[in-house]
């Protein structure tokens, strides 16, 4: 503990928040191109070579929008909202191995901020207080459309966030250890997606509904909602509600990087540590084109209907993934986990169908 | 010593909270401020406005929020039990099976008892 660390913690601080910053203004670029391109559209381009500057030409935008706070709103919640909800999502990534121990300037520097022995636990915990800025934001504004969007998000959120801490599971059992370094570790021979196919599933579909993310965005449903818990933010404060949703995507899928996809290991990393960073960056980068891939292919779905996915598939079968990767364990075989696993996923998919069927043939809806 | 291992989260935590105050600070201060009753109702698609907007919600919600906060706890339960498991063996595992399937019996009363339907 010297003055030294101090300074390594503070710059690394810094290059984590403004490098997630920068991947949210080149993420929602991404977003636009990509939805651009399956819609047979071009997206953005004028602001720049192929739309390049189009992010920054936003900001500008957006700083200079004038802000409205609505008569009878709760003025100090409605202001503190945006800012509780980005917090948590730029600190999430703080216990998350970027890469491994390199050495610069003579000093031996490790790519993370904090090896915490409870990392996952962590990880959790601040996954869990995001929702008390929707919520807040929701209910501060007076106004009914956003008191239903920041509800509906919160019961969404709590709901999936059941299948999301079981699938965490999965990694903790494989690895003995609930810090991600020593996870990442555990996945030098094998990334325990391979062990773990079903418990990668339910991490992704959770994080998708823990993101509010297409086809989980009810809370944010246009449609119905206007824009649910942010309808009446305007310029900078709703900035902040977009940044947080995007920068949690990046996290969710580092994560999910992480914990299932071996992380900043890959090839060559062995030897020039420096890699570690780039193959975290390109396993995140896949992830999130899954992700906007699939909000450019599902239509969202009822909210009902979401309510007892989480409730009634999602969250049994997580607890069934933790069941049979348990017994593996103990039983020191591991390969019979993934053929356990995914074959009580397929009964469980042979079951919903047949229920479904019988409720179409009844006409019960 | 542990306490040094969360110095680095409180001081992202700082760096975080500081930008997020800047970002709103500056939509304040260059943003333009021109306030007019009509601006400032709320928005309810072009309509006017009747009754607080913040009224009472179905239980259901409240119901949701009741189970999860029994099955989050069920699974906080879960983590440390899963770093040690491969030391307890098979009577850690037979203890799980026994706390978590009292856990399932209220799940299926509640399933059963219709607290997850939307309808």
């Amino acid at each position: 503990m010297t003055t030294g660390s101090v300074w390594e913690w503070i710059i690394k601080s810094v290059v984590i928040v403004f490098g997630l910053l920068t991947g949210f203004a080149y993420l929602t670029l991404l977003e636009r191109k990509v939805l651009a391109k399956i819609q047979v559209r071009i997206g953005p381009n004028r602001a720049g070579p192929m739309g390049l500057f189009q992010p920054l030409a936003d900001a500008i935008k957006l700083i200079f929008k004038e802000e409205i706070i609505p008569s009878r709103a709760d003025k100090i919640i409605f202001v503190l909202a945006p800012i509780i909800t980005v917090i948590p999502a730029l600190i999430i990534l703080g216990v998350l191995p970027f890469g491994g121990i390199i050495t610069l300037f003579g000093r031996q520097i490790s790519l993370s901020l904090a090896d915490l022995n409870v990392g996952v636990l962590y990880i959790t915990a601040i996954a869990s207080i995001s929702i008390y800025g929707i919520v807040l934001a929701g209910w501060s504004s007076n106004n009914k459309y956003a008191m239903l969007g920041g509800i509906r998000s919160s019961a969404q959120m709590i709901s999936y966030e059941l299948a999301l801490g079981l699938s965490f599971i999965g990694p903790i059992l494989l690895s003995g250890s609930m810090s991600l370094h020593d996870i990442v570790a555990a996945q030098k021979p094998l990334w325990f997606v391979v062990y773990q196919p079903v418990g990668a599933l339910i991490f992704w579909i959770a994080t998708l509904a823990e993101v509010n993310r297409a086809p989980f965005d009810m809370p944010e449903a246009e449609q119905e909602l206007t824009a649910g818990y942010h309808t009446e933010y305007s310029g900078m404060k709703f900035a902040l509600f977009f940044m947080a949703e995007y920068i949690k995507m990046i996290a969710v899928s580092a994560i999910a990087a992480t914990l299932f996809f071996g992380g900043y290991r890959f090839v060559l990393e062995d030897q020039y540590p420096i890699l570690g960073p780039v193959w975290l960056l390109g396993k995140v980068i896949v992830l999130l084109f899954g992700m906007i891939w699939v909000r450019a292919t599902l239509p969202r779905i009822r909210y009902d209907r979401l309510m007892a996915f989480g409730w009634k598939f999602l969250f049994p079968l997580a607890l069934a993934n933790v069941f049979f990767t348990a017994i593996g364990i103990v039983l020191e075989k591991l390969w019979l986990i993934p053929l356990l696993t995914i074959a009580v996923f397929l009964g469980a998919v042979v079951m919903v169908g047949i229920s479904e069927t019988r409720r179409w043939r009844s006409h019960v809806f | 010593m542990a306490f040094w291992d969360y110095l680095p989260i409180a001081i992202l935590f700082v760096i975080s909270a500081g930008l997020a105050a800047i970002a709103v600070g500056l939509g304040h201060l260059f943003g333009p401020r021109k306030p007019t009753p009509k601006k400032l109702e709320p928005y309810e698609s072009g309509m006017n406005p009747f009754g607080p907007g913040t009224r009472r919600m179905p239980v259901r919600f409240y119901l949701v929020a009741v189970l999860f906060i029994l099955f989050d706890i069920e699974v906080v339960f879960f983590l440390p039990w899963a770093v040690v498991l491969k030391d307890l063996g098979i009577t850690g595992l037979v203890e799980m099976i026994v706390f978590v399937s009292i856990l399932v019996v209220g799940f299926i009363y509640a399933w059963k008892k219709g607290a997850l339907e939307w309808e």
